[in-house]
C-alpha cells in the first residue's frame, strides 16, 4: 500500500491564494480535475492532503474522486521532492548495467519506496527515463549533479556530499 | 416510441429504439449474465466484460448492457464462443479474488458465485499469479469493506456518490494495484459516510458487508438474568420474506412476530408504536414551530443517514431538524423508563434488541444523549438488520415459512396504520398530516390518505390549506435529492413549512439492511414500490389509522409521559445534534 509522507505541510498563503483564485476561475470547465490538480502540483509541488481538500473543496467534489485521479496518473506525486532530489535513470542503456539494483539499495538507505522523501524532508527518491549520458552507465542525478558508472559502493559517499 | 425489429436467438422480436440489448433480451424471457452494470445509475459500465454476446457481422463481441440494438441486428447471447468468453472473464476475475465461500455471508446469493457455477469454473481453472494486498477496513461499526472480495464493479462508487451525494468511497491507484477506498486510504469510521448501507445493497460480492451483530443477540438470550425484548420495523416485514424465498412485498409480519418470540424473546414488540409516539411529539413540535416563528422548515429525523447527512455536508440546518429522537430511539428509551417501570424490572436488566431495514441505525444507537434511562443505559442495546435476523431464523432451524401468524404482545405492540406507513417515502409526512391537520382544526380528516406524497418519486411536493393555515411540504428521498432540495430552499428559491427526508432512495423499505436482490432482479423490479404496497396494504386495512388514535399512545401519555411536548416527553424522547468535521 502507499506510504504518505510525514513531511508537515508547508505550504504558503502566496500558494494558496494563486491555486485559489486559479479554481475560482475554472472551477465550471467540463473536465476539470486533471487540469485542476496540474496547476495544484504546479504551485506546490506535490499533492498533499491538504492541497488536494482546497481543490475538492473549490470544485465541490468528493475529496475520494480528487484523490482517485490523483493516484491514477504517474504525473501526480503525494510525496513532497526533498532538498535534495534524487533520480536514478531506469533507462535501458543504464538498467542492464545495473541501475535498478541502485535504485533499490537507495530505497534501503533512505528507508523510503521510489517516489517518496525522506521523514526530515532531506532526499525524495524518483526513478526516470534515460537523461542523455547513455555512455556513462549507471547514472543518477542529485538535483543538477550528475554522477556515472555508479557501483553500490559509491552511494554512501554520495550521499554525504549533501548534509545540510 | 420508435420501435426497432431485431432477432435474438434467431427469434424475430421488437424493442424501443435506444434501449440495449441487454434490456431487448430480458423482455423475451432471455436473461444475460451482468456483473456490474446496474440500470439505477448514471455512470459509464462495460467494466466487467461477462454480458458480452455475439452479433452477426460484428468482428468482436459485444458488450450487451451497453449496446443499443438497431434494426436488423442478429444477435446470439449463447454460442460456445459466447460461454467461453464469459468463463474466461469470470476467470481472470477469479484469479485475484479470495475465494473464501464457505465463510463468506454472500455465498448464498453472490452474485459472482452463482455465475461461477453457471459457467461451470472451478478453482482449479483459474489463472495463477500475484494476489494484490489485502486491505480489509474493520474501523466502522455499521460497514465492513473487503477488498480481497472486491471485483471492481464500481456499483457502490457510483452509488454512494450519484444517489447519496457523498462519495466517500473511490477506485483508486491503477494496474493491479487498483481498489476501492477512501481518500488517502482513509478509515470509513472517520470518514464522512453516513452510514446508509446502499453500497451493501448494491455489491455483487462480500466486499461489502455490515457488521454483523447477531452474536451479541444469542449471547443475551442465553443469559437468563436478563430481560431481552425485540422491537421491529416498519419495513422489516415488508422485505424478510425474501430471505425465505417468498416473493417480494410479502407481508410476514406474523411469522416474523412468532419467528421472535421462538427464538426466545421476553418481549415481541412493534416499533411502528414508537412511529405513533414519534408522530405524537413531531405534530406537536411543528405545530409550535408553525405558531412561534419556527425554525422553518421543520425537517425530520428518523432517518440517522439523513441526520448524518445533515450534520456533515448541511450543518446550517441543523437547527431545522426536528428534536424527536428517531422510532428506534424512542423505542429503546420507553422501554428503559416507562416499560421498566410498568413490568417492575430494573433498566439495567432490559436488553433492548431492534431489528432495522438500516446499517445506520448501527451507529445511531452509540449517539451521545441516547441513554433516557440514566448514563451508562443506552436506549437500545443492538441493532441488527433485516439480513441478520433472516440470518438468525436460519440457523434456529425454524422453518419460517410453516410459521403461524402471531401477534405482537401488547405491552408495546399497538400500532396504527400511521406508524406502519414510516417505512416508505412520504409516509412521516402522510402520518404526522393526519394528526398535525385534526389537532389544528379540531375535525375529523376524511379521507385520511394524503396521496400527493405517496408513490416512489425522489421529490414530492405538495401544497395543503388547513384552517387559515398553508402547509407547504415535501418529501423526499436519498441523499442526493435531499442536497438538491436543501439548496433550493437556501437561495430562496422554494420555500417549505416541512420537509420529510430519508436517506435511502424510497425509505427504509429500501434501506441498507434489507435483503438483497441481485442486480438481475434490481434492474427490472419495482423492489421498493412493492415493499411499500404491503405497508400502504397493512394501514388501508388497520382499525385504526392516526396516530393520536392508537390506544396504547394514550395510556403512555396519560399513564407515564404527561402531555405531548412536554418536559418529561422532552427528557425522554428528544435529543440534539453536532456539526461534524468533514475530514474525508
Ligand atoms: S464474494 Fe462470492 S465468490 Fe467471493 S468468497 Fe464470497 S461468496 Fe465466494
Ligand atoms: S454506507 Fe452509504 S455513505 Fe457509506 S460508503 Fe456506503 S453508500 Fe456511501
Ligand atoms: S466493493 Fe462491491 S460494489 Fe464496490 S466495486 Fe467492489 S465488488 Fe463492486
Ligand atoms: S539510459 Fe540512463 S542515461 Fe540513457
Ligand atoms: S460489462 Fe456489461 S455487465 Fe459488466
Amino acid at each position: 500500500m502507499r506510504h504518505f509522507s510525514t513531511v508537515p505541510f508547508a505550504g504558503t498563503p502566496e500558494q494558496e491564494e494563486q491555486l485559489k483564485s486559479w479554481l475560482d476561475q475554472n472551477k465550471d470547465m467540463p473536465g476539470v480535475v486533471m487540469p485542476a490538480l496540474q496547476k495544484a502540483q504546479e504551485t506546490y509541488g506535490y499533492l498533499p492532503i491538504e492541497v488536494q481538500r482546497m481543490v475538492a473543496e473549490a470544485l465541490g467534489k468528493p475529496l475520494a474522486e480528487i484523490y482517485g485521479v490523483a493516484t491514477f496518473y504517474s504525473q501526480f506525486s503525494l510525496a513532497p521532492k526533498g532538498k535534495y532530489r534524487i533520480s536514478v535513470c531506469l533507462g535501458t542503456a543504464c538498467y542492464v548495467k545495473g541501475s535498478g539494483k541502485i535504485y533499490e539499495k537507495l530505497q534501503e538507505k533512505l528507508g523510503i519506496s521510489g517516489g517518496e522523501c525522506t521523514p526530515d524532508g532531506k532526499f525524495s527518491l524518483d526513478a526516470c527515463r534515460c537523461v542523455g549520458a547513455c555512455g556513462l552507465a549507471p547514472v543518477m542525478m542529485v538535483n543538477d549533479d550528475v554522477y556515472g558508472r555508479l557501483t553500490e559502493d559509491d552511494l554512501d559517499g554520495i550521499l554525504a556530499k549533501y548534509t545540510d | 416510441m420508435e420501435m426497432v425489429n431485431l432477432k435474438i436467438n434467431n427469434m424475430p422480436c421488437q424493442a424501443p429504439a435506444g434501449s440495449t440489448i441487454l434490456e431487448a433480451a430480458h423482455e423475451i424471457g432471455i436473461t444475460i449474465p451482468t456483473l456490474c452494470y446496474l440500470k439505477e445509475i448514471q455512470r459509464v459500465h462495460g467494466a466487467c466484460r461477462v454480458c458480452v454476446v455475439e452479433v452477426k457481422g460484428a468482428r468482436n463481441l459485444l458488450p450487451a448492457c451497453v449496446y443499443p440494438v438497431s434494426e436488423g441486428m442478429e444477435v446470439f447471447t449463447n454460442t460456445p464462443k459466447v460461454q467461453a468468453a464469459r468463463k474466461t472473464n469470470l476467470e481472470l476475475i477469479l484469479s485475484t479474488h479470495n475465494q473464501d465461500c464457505m465463510s463468506c455471508v454472500r455465498s448464498g446469493d453472490c452474485e459472482l458465485l452463482r455465475l461461477c457455477k453457471q459457467y461451470g469454473v472451478d478453482k482449479s481453472n483459474s489463472f495463477e499469479g500475484a494476489m494484490p494486498e489485502r486491505q480489509d477496513d474493520y474501523s466502522a461499526l455499521h460497514l465492513i469493506k473487503d477488498n480481497s472480495k472486491c471485483i471492481i464493479c464500481r456499483r457502490c462508487i457510483s452509488t454512494c456518490a450519484e444517489k447519496q451525494g457523498v462519495g466517500v468511497i473511490n477506485v483508486v491507484e491503477r494496474g493491479f494495484n487498483t481498489h476501492i477506498a477512501c481518500a488517502f486510504e482513509g478509515k470509513l469510521a472517520d470518514s464522512t459516510c453516513i452510514g446508509c448501507g446502499q453500497c451493501i445493497n448494491v455489491c455483487p460480492t462480500g466486499a461489502l458487508v455490515e457488521r454483523d451483530d447477531t452474536q451479541k443477540v444469542w449471547t443475551a438470550l442465553g443469559d437468563p438474568t436478563r430481560h431481552v425484548i425485540v422491537q421491529t420495523a416498519p419495513s422489516v416485514r415488508a422485505a424478510l420474506g425474501e430471505e425465505f424465498g417468498l416473493p417480494i412485498g410479502t407481508n410476514v409480519q406474523g411469522k416474523m412476530v412468532a419467528a421472535l418470540r421462538r427464538l426466545g424473546f421476553a418481549g415481541v414488540y412493534d416499533t411502528d408504536f414508537a412511529a405513533d409516539m414519534t408522530i405524537m411529539e413531531e405534530a406537536t413540535e411543528f405545530l409550535h414551530r408553525m405558531k412561534s416563528g419556527g425554525p422553518l422548515p421543520l425537517i425530520t429525523s428518523c432517518s440517522p443517514g439523513w441526520v448524518r447527512y445533515c450534520e456533515t455536508f448541511y450543518p446550517e440546518f441543523i437547527p431545522n431538524l426536528s428534536s424527536c429522537k428517531s422510532p428506534q430511539q424512542m423505542f429503546g428509551a420507553l422501554s428503559k423508563t416507562y416499560y421498566a417501570q410498568k413490568m417492575g424490572i430494573d433498566p439495567r436488566d432490559i436488553y433492548c434488541v431492534s431489528v432495522m431495514p438500516c446499517t445506520a441505525k448501527k451507529l445511531e444507537i452509540g449517539r451521545p444523549d441516547q441513554c433516557a434511562a440514566g448514563p451508562d443505559i443506552p436506549d437500545v442495546d443492538v441493532s441488527i438488520t433485516t439480513r441478520e435476523l433472516g440470518r438468525m431464523i436460519h440457523r434456529s432451524g425454524l422453518r419460517f415459512n410453516d410459521l403461524p401468524d402471531e401477534d405482537f404482545d401488547p405491552a408495546m405492540g399497538e400500532a396504527s396504520g400511521a406508524g406502519h406507513i414510516f417505512g416508505a417515502t412520504g409516509g412521516v409526512m402522510e402520518a404526522a398530516l393526519r394528526t398535525a391537520v385534526e389537532t389544528l382544526t379540531g375535525q375529523e380528516v376524511e379521507p385520511v390518505e394524503f396521496q400527493a406524497v405517496r408513490g416512489t418519486d425522489a421529490i414530492k411536493e405538495a401544497t395543503y390549506q388547513v384552517g387559515d393555515l398553508t402547509l407547504r411540504i415535501c418529501v423526499v428521498s436519498g441523499t442526493a435529492n435531499a442536497a438538491k432540495v436543501l439548496d433550493m430552499v437556501r437561495s430562496g428559491e422554494k420555500r417549505y413549512d416541512f420537509i420529510e427526508v430519508m436517506a435511502c432512495p424510497g425509505g427504509c423499505v429500501n434501506g441498507g439492511g434489507q435483503p438483497i436482490q441481485p442486480a438481475q432482479v434490481r434492474n427490472f423490479t419495482d423492489i421498493k414500490g412493492l415493499r411499500a404496497k404491503a405497508l400502504y396494504d397493512l394501514d388501508r386495512d388497520s382499525p385504526v389509522r392516526k396516530s393520536h388514535e392508537n390506544p396504547l399512545v394514550k395510556k403512555v401519555y396519560a399513564e407515564f409521559l404527561g402531555q405531548p411536548g412536554g418536559e418529561k416527553a422532552h427528557q425522554i424522547l428528544h435529543t440534539h445534534y453536532q456539526k461534524r468535521e468533514k475530514l474525508y
